[in-house]
């Protein structure tokens, strides 16, 4: 009794604690937002008299305004689509690929020590680089963008999918073998269930990715898109719409990278880690590198 | 087949030597289109030519350099802001969840912006480099912090250590596997972003180098110098692994 008393005690103590905490967390966070509102304007003023940065910081309702034309604008939806459609190709084509080349690595002890030095290398290479080559064989239409897409899209994937494999736990491969299941019916049944984790968290990386990875090729050479859209308006120096499109890029992407927490997390929830080291897999393929 | 098991590495070279092989023989007989992929022999050969006509040895110390000025610039702010994160609680979740959403927006894409401010020179490389390095510094110098063993720290207090030893004698070192990890981070995406923004502005080092050479549409000597440039990204790669694996106790 003495005990539950203490119990009693301290849980309303805790739970005060983290209502504090919370509230000074909450505080914190409104005062930087008004601290960075307050000097954006500051700059923005002093701009406006010719003292500081005339016309490159515009007022934020003038980025308000902005943003409300872009909403508005019929081609905005245009380019809107067309960043879209690219992302959604090149992400989907490119995890396909990812996924079937991380089993096979996974699964292959020899092809994947032999190949991840070199997936290791272009991995870690600044996929941009490879804009010239993209851009040789697919044009600068929006076929190169989707290809962009799927090569920005295919690293992280290949990465956590390939390590999602070897960390499935070797019992439920035993137990598969035991039933004598084809390669087809390992796939499916044992190594896919077990390592949705990994492959998700891969996914989630990808998504990211894959929005930077289409809008850096339009910036360079497109005839749609937001990435195109913001070269332009960067071009004709009309900087609020310029911020307008920032935003509203910055809002989708985050946006985007959200959904697939959300989808994670869910996963996380339904599935228990069925990997020998499911935790430490989430872990790594977490903290594994999504270059562009 | 079971020594070939034992060379993974030879069967990786081999695998790519008989790439490059395929592909000489494709170009040759017409099958793939010199214009778009060139013969591996005439992009080895074309090295000397690039390095004559754009001198890629000085454009990648310049991309170093860029790199190296970034990653100083992320690690005197990251260091000192991760470490307030980690002391003042408050902060460190009020901001954590920012940075790292922070992290996984198009960074590069703020370049427009930077131009319009800084100017097309190197202190927009050297800034928008820092950026997203100095996010991941930040993030995981707090989380190693926060990572630190309470039974190291208890042994400190049992020897009366000053806050300053504890900091510089317990909590550093182990932190210091944790922190490096972003570092390493925090340096291979400092590159890219210098990179990319070199190839979007045709300024600066390597990254100038490719944009210009596409642009003369020359081929070889583009696909050259996009090599140096998975060469540069593969020895910071493996020189920083090397690094952490070293500090990272087994």
């Amino acid at each position: 009794m003495a005990q539950a008393g203490v119990i009693k005690a301290t849980v309303p103590a805790t739970g005060a604690a983290e209502r504090s905490m919370d509230g000074r967390v909450s505080r914190i966070r409104l005062m930087t937002v008004i601290g960075f509102i307050a000097l954006w304007e500051v700059i923005a003023t002093l701009g406006s008299y010719g003292i500081f940065y005339n016309d490159v910081v515009p007022h934020i309702w003038n980025i308000a305004i902005a943003v409300f034309y872009e909403i508005m604008s019929a081609s905005f939806y245009r380019d809107l689509g067309m960043t879209f459609a690219a992302h959604i190709v090149g992400f989907i084509c490119g995890a396909l690929i990812a996924i079937a080349v991380g089993i096979w690595l996974g699964t292959n002890t020899l092809i994947r020590e032999a190949m991840l030095p070199y997936l290791n290398a272009i991995g870690s290479t600044p996929k941009i680089i490879f804009l010239p080559i993209i851009f040789l064989m697919f044009g600068v239409g929006i076929e190169s963008k989707m290809a962009k897409g799927s090569m920005s899209a295919f690293f992280p994937v290949v990465f956590t999918t390939t390590l999602g494999m070897m960390l499935i736990n070797p019992v439920l491969i035993r137990v598969g073998r035991t039933y004598n299941l084809n390669k087809w019916h390992m796939i499916t049944k044992i190594y896919m269930p077990a390592m949705v984790n990994p492959v998700i968290t891969g996914l989630r990386l990808g998504v990211a990715i894959t929005v930077i990875g289409v809008l850096v090729a339009e910036l360079k050479f497109a005839d749609g898109g937001l990435g195109y859209r913001l070269g332009i308006y960067y071009e004709q120096f009309q900087i609020a719409p310029m911020y307008a499109v920032i935003l509203l890029i910055f809002a989708l992407a985050a946006a985007a990278n959200s959904g697939m927490t959300r989808l994670q997390d869910r996963v996380n929830r339904h599935m228990a880690p069925t990997t020998t080291k499911g935790k430490k897999a989430r872990a790594s393929a977490s903290a594994g590198l999504g270059i562009t | 087949m079971n020594k070939l098991h034992k060379m993974p590495v030879l069967v990786g070279l081999f695998g790519v030597l008989a790439c490059a092989v395929l592909l000489e023989l494709s170009v040759n007989s017409g099958w793939v289109m010199e214009i778009i992929v060139p013969r591996p022999s005439d992009t080895i050969l074309s090295f000397p030519i690039v390095q004559e006509d754009m001198d890629i040895v000085g454009n990648f110390f310049v991309t170093l350099a860029m790199t190296a000025a970034a990653t100083l610039l992320a690690l005197i702010i990251g260091l000192p802001f991760g470490y307030f994160l980690y002391k003042r609680e408050a902060y460190g979740l009020a901001y954590e969840g920012w940075l790292a959403a922070a992290f996984s927006t198009p960074i590069v894409l703020l370049y427009p912006l930077f131009l319009v401010l800084f100017g097309r020179n190197y202190h927009t490389l050297i800034l928008m480099g820092f950026i997203p390095g100095a996010i991941p510094i930040a993030i995981q110098t707090r989380q190693g912090l926060l990572g630190v063993s309470k039974t190291l720290v208890n042994v400190g207090r049992s020897f009366n250590v000053s806050e300053q030893d504890m900091f510089r004698k317990i909590m550093l070192p182990s932190a210091v596997p944790t922190i490096f990890t972003g570092i390493r981070i925090g340096v291979m995406y400092t590159l890219v972003n210098i990179v990319a923004i070199e190839y979007l502005t045709d300024f600066g080092g390597l990254g100038r180098i490719v944009s210009q050479l596409y642009d003369n549409f020359s081929i070889p000597e583009t696909y050259a110098a996009i090599l140096a440039v998975i060469l540069v990204s593969t020895f910071f790669y493996w020189g920083f692994g090397r690094i952490e694996k070293w500090l990272r106790p087994v």
